[in-house]
């Protein structure tokens, strides 16, 4: 049994490269997949938050007596009851379990109930008691990076800078003399996830003192890693199986309910479930950073670069999360997929007492691209040059350096990228079409013209990500791979901690282990913390990751049954061997730290590319916008299941689209104006178009397969794609974004 | 808080809710949804909860065959109507023609407005079966009603779908109309 044997036969087998359905999707379609908010025993008790009305405010005092008094009422737990330590966080433990003398920002978690009925402890929360003594808050950035701004956090509200210099900026901030040079501010407000699965779980007690959650997460590991400290309990005594993920898009990396649900739990001797509803949902998970850019472009009269100054403010909000990273992202990839000789950026990002922000889908990098692309594009209007061509001009490829004087040491086919986009044929546009069709125009069937305001635009963009964990962080995945005989037929059994939350990373895993071991029949088996850390299911890292360990788990297998003479069939060997089981560790290539002064550093172990073409139909009087179609050309490597890899650019090219024209939680002095589906909106399935795609394959040698993540880069160039063909049409700046109607309208 | 002391005593009735052919006698609070009676009455987990305000359409089931959001359905209301779930979809063992188009077509990430989709679906089958219009022409007609792409996307805009599983979920029930 070799590899190249089974890969042969990799079809006949579901191995990869084939459209294999997702072996989950029966259960799903049944409505038999069981959701965390699905979970259910008998005994079980059910969980409520109380959480702060105010944006920042001191507490001067709890009082419980009313709800610990009501019928059906069995635990009211404050700050007092975390057993261990008071506070947890990703990037640092800044964050209380339950607000100790503060809170830092509207919706922060206060105190907790478990009572029989959810009604019950919704009632009860209400009737805890807490005295505020109001605090002005810090709501603008700005202010906040200001030394004399109230701290929010001891140690001030600057969580990190990271600057970026190269060339003559290594020498001062002075740029080199340049023939064109184009400056832009720009803002990106604060998207949601919103997941449609409201964060939930069930913790229920165990005889030996711990605890079983049953949670929907990315990151079982982590989750237990911040958990047992303040659980006061040893990791061994705290395990999470995963359970069904309604939606994740980086909302479920911090903790949510976990802390609360296994504490009551604990109290009350009783299976604990925690359902959040929607309205609490967006109060209950980090946010994408809002960010506020200003960047100047410098180029020759060719339109070739010769510097790029930015600087990127991104909101953190009230707690650090994935700040420090973000940041990280975001001064890295700050100049784009190009070429450019001198680099000045700074990227900052601060606390506020607005909602924490923290991971989302391209984080840092989405925020950076949308500020370069707009760039490129006034760029290309000052020389003359389409949106095609000045990016091909200045586009990286294999050799290059990016900003962080990393070489590109894979394919980086940008310009073909390109140029394959730019050939693509363009769809019939309504208007050439006889007849008003009110579902073709901007605002659809509830259209009060006859489009008589409608105008046509076409929009470019190209966006750079890194693939897995950065900067020198131990970036790592465990696979158990388990080869029998059952029923006297080989079986794999494949055990791993990484969370399927939508993306197909069940499918990928069971297809690598029949590619490599030639059995067809391949479980994987539900995750848990039985088995070491996958790592998260962030970063579009799990195919690479993960994949690349049950890979080398395959392998360490496959070695076992090689020493049993190839003469022998699987079959007669595991006759003779029993179960053969394998657990492997997988680490990519290092990763190494960002130089505190100059950004220097080969920080990203990958680099990923997507193009966007974008087609829109703006009603310039009524300010509406409609995306007639989205082309894209992305290079994922090599494809190991062409239908689910469509699915992620698909979906990441919703989310741009969203954050493009119309997702923003809006706020007023640090409160959540819009907290609920009515007002804020996620595109439909009338406003995501039809899409056009082709896939490119320029093997990473590194990487498993020679793959490339592919979750998240059709995020990025998405929105900047759209707000240019929104330009195209109207002729306006639209430095902003979502863009929204009276943006358009009423300029 | 007074008010909800008053309030709070539930007024009960007994009915017959019939769901997927099976009829289930119960006490019902008079406020209680349909949604919550499936889910946390009947262990009929199969339409879901992404908002309970009638915004995300995960919670669509039909009600004598036409397309509801449960969480917006009072149970009460429902005495000697026919109520289908996801899980009434199949015809046994053998999934609905949608349910097969679902999976084929991978219209579905992590499946949580699936169950909502898919009764969604069948319900706008029906309903442009039946020959209803979807919009109204400003001279008092119809436009033409056949279920090409535009038209099941017209048709399907109340179920939301965060995956951005949109592309493959028009693909999947075109299929099935064609």
């Amino acid at each position: 049994m070799t590899t190249s044997k089974a890969t042969t036969s990799a079809n006949t087998f579901g191995g990869i490269g084939g459209n294999l359905p997702r072996p989950d999707g029966t259960l799903k379609v049944r409505g038999e997949f069981a959701y965390s908010s699905d979970l259910w025993l008998e005994d079980m008790l059910w969980g409520a938050t109380l959480r702060s009305p105010h944006v920042r405010a001191r507490i001067l005092g709890i009082d419980l007596t009313e709800a610990i008094a009501m019928p059906g009422v069995h635990a009211v737990l404050t700050h007092d009851d975390v057993p261990g330590e008071k506070h947890y966080g990703l990037d640092r433990r800044d964050q209380p379990v339950l607000a100790v003398d503060q809170v830092r920002y509207q919706g922060e978690a206060v105190a907790i109930v478990a009572a029989d009925h959810p009604e019950t402890a919704r009632r009860a929360a209400k009737a805890i008691k807490v005295s505020y003594e109001p605090l002005p808050p810090v709501v603008d950035p700005a202010w906040a990076l200001d030394p004399a701004s109230p701290p929010i956090h001891p140690g001030g509200n600057v969580v990190r800078r990271q600057p970026v210099r190269t060339g003559v900026f290594l020498d001062g901030p002075g740029a080199p003399p340049a023939d064109v040079v184009v400056v832009g501010e720009y803002e990106v407000g604060m998207q949601d996830q919103a997941f449609l699965g409201p964060e939930s779980g069930l913790a229920v007690p165990a005889e030996d003192g711990g605890v079983d959650l049953y949670i929907a997460t990315q990151w079982l590991h982590v989750d237990r890693d911040q958990l047992a400290p303040c659980l006061g309990l040893p990791p061994e005594l705290v395990r999470l199986t995963l359970a069904g993920v309604g939606g994740a898009f980086g909302a479920r990396e911090d903790l949510s309910m976990q802390v609360h649900a296994c504490m009551l739990a604990l109290r009350t001797g009783r299976p604990v479930k925690i359902v959040y509803d929607r309205q609490e949902s967006f109060f209950g998970h980090v946010h994408r950073h809002p960010a506020r850019m200003r960047y100047e472009h410098g180029a020759d009269a060719d339109g070739r670069l010769v510097y790029v100054k930015a600087e990127i403010l991104l909101d953190g909000g009230a707690y650090c999360s994935s700040s420090l990273a973000v940041v990280g992202n975001a001064a890295s990839l700050g100049a784009g997929p190009y070429e450019v000789p001198n680099i000045h950026i700074d990227a900052y990002g601060v606390y506020t007492n607005n909602p924490p922000c923290g991971a989302m889908r391209g984080f840092g990098a989405v925020q950076a691209c949308f500020g370069y692309e707009s760039q490129m594009d006034r760029l290309a209007a000052a020389c003359g040059l389409s949106p095609v061509e000045i990016r091909i001009r200045n586009a990286v490829s294999e050799g290059s350096r990016i900003a962080t004087g990393q070489l590109v040491d894979t394919p980086a086919p940008l310009a073909e990228m390109l140029a394959e986009l730019a050939a693509m044929p363009m769809p019939d546009l309504p208007a050439e079409r006889p007849g008003p069709d009110l579902r073709d125009l901007p605002g659809g069937v509830s259209q009060t013209t006859r489009g008589e305001g409608v105008r046509h635009g076409v929009g470019y963009a190209v966006g750079l990500k890194n693939i897995c964990y950065s900067e020198g962080f131990d970036d790592y995945s465990t696979a158990r791979v388990r080869v029998e005989l059952l029923g006297g037929k080989p079986h794999v059994l494949v055990h791993t901690a990484a969370a399927e939350v939508g993306q197909g990373l069940v499918t990928v895993l069971a297809q690598i282990a029949r590619t490599e071991l030639g059995v067809a029949n391949v479980t994987v088996a539900p995750a848990d913390t039985r088995v070491g850390s996958a790592g998260s299911s962030s970063a579009s890292r799990q195919s690479y990751m993960t994949g690349g360990a049950v890979r080398a788990a395959c392998a360490a297998v496959r070695d076992r049954l090689a020493a049993h003479g190839p003469a022998e069939s699987l079959t007669e060997i595991l006759a003779l061997t029993g179960p053969i089981e394998e657990t492997r560790e997988y680490r990519h290539r290092p990763t190494f730290p960002m130089d505190p002064f100059t950004g220097q550093g080969d920080s990203h172990t990958q680099l990923a590319l997507c193009v966007h073409r974008a087609v829109v139909a703006v009603d310039v009087e009524l300010g509406l916008v409609k995306t007639v179609e989205l082309a894209a050309v992305q290079d994922v490597g090599r494809i190991l299941n062409p239908i689910a890899l469509e699915g992620q650019i698909h979906g990441a090219s919703a989310q741009g689209l969203g954050l493009a024209l119309m997702e923003e939680i809006q706020m007023e002095g640090g409160r959540v104006l819009n907290p609920s589906f009515t007002d804020y909106l996620i595109p439909t399935i009338l406003d995501m178009p039809p899409m056009r795609l082709s896939i490119l394959e320029h093997p990473d040698p590194h990487a498993p397969y020679g793959l490339r993540g592919a979750g998240e880069p059709a995020t990025l160039s998405s929105t900047p794609a759209i707000v240019a063909a929104v330009r195209n049409a109207t002729g306006l700046e639209l430095p902003r974004v979502p863009i929204r109607p009276e943006h358009i309208a009423l300029t | 808080m007074n008010d909800d002391e008053d309030l709070s005593a539930p007024v009960t009735m007994e009915m017959r809710l019939s769901v997927n052919g099976i009829g289930y006698p119960i006490t019902v609070d008079t406020r209680e949804t349909l949604l919550d009676t499936l889910r946390e009455r009947l262990d009929l987990t199969g339409a879901k909860k992404g908002c309970d305000h009638g915004q995300c359409g995960a919670c669509t089931v039909l009600v004598d065959g036409r397309r509801v959001t449960s969480c917006l359905t009072l149970t009460v209301a429902l005495d000697d109507r026919e109520i289908t779930t996801v899980e009434g979809l199949a015809d046994g063992s053998v999934p609905h023609p949608l349910q097969t188009a679902f999976v084929r077509h991978d219209a579905l990430q992590c499946g949580y407005c699936t169950p909502g989709q898919l009764c969604s679906a069948v319900g706008m089958l029906a309903e442009a079966r039946a020959g209803w219009p979807s919009i109204v022409t400003a001279d008092g007609g119809s436009v033409d009603a056949r279920l090409d792409e535009a038209e099941i996307r017209e048709r399907m805009s109340g179920n939301l779908c965060r995956c951005g599983a949109y592309v493959n979920i028009v693909a999947a029930i075109a299929e099935v109309a064609r």
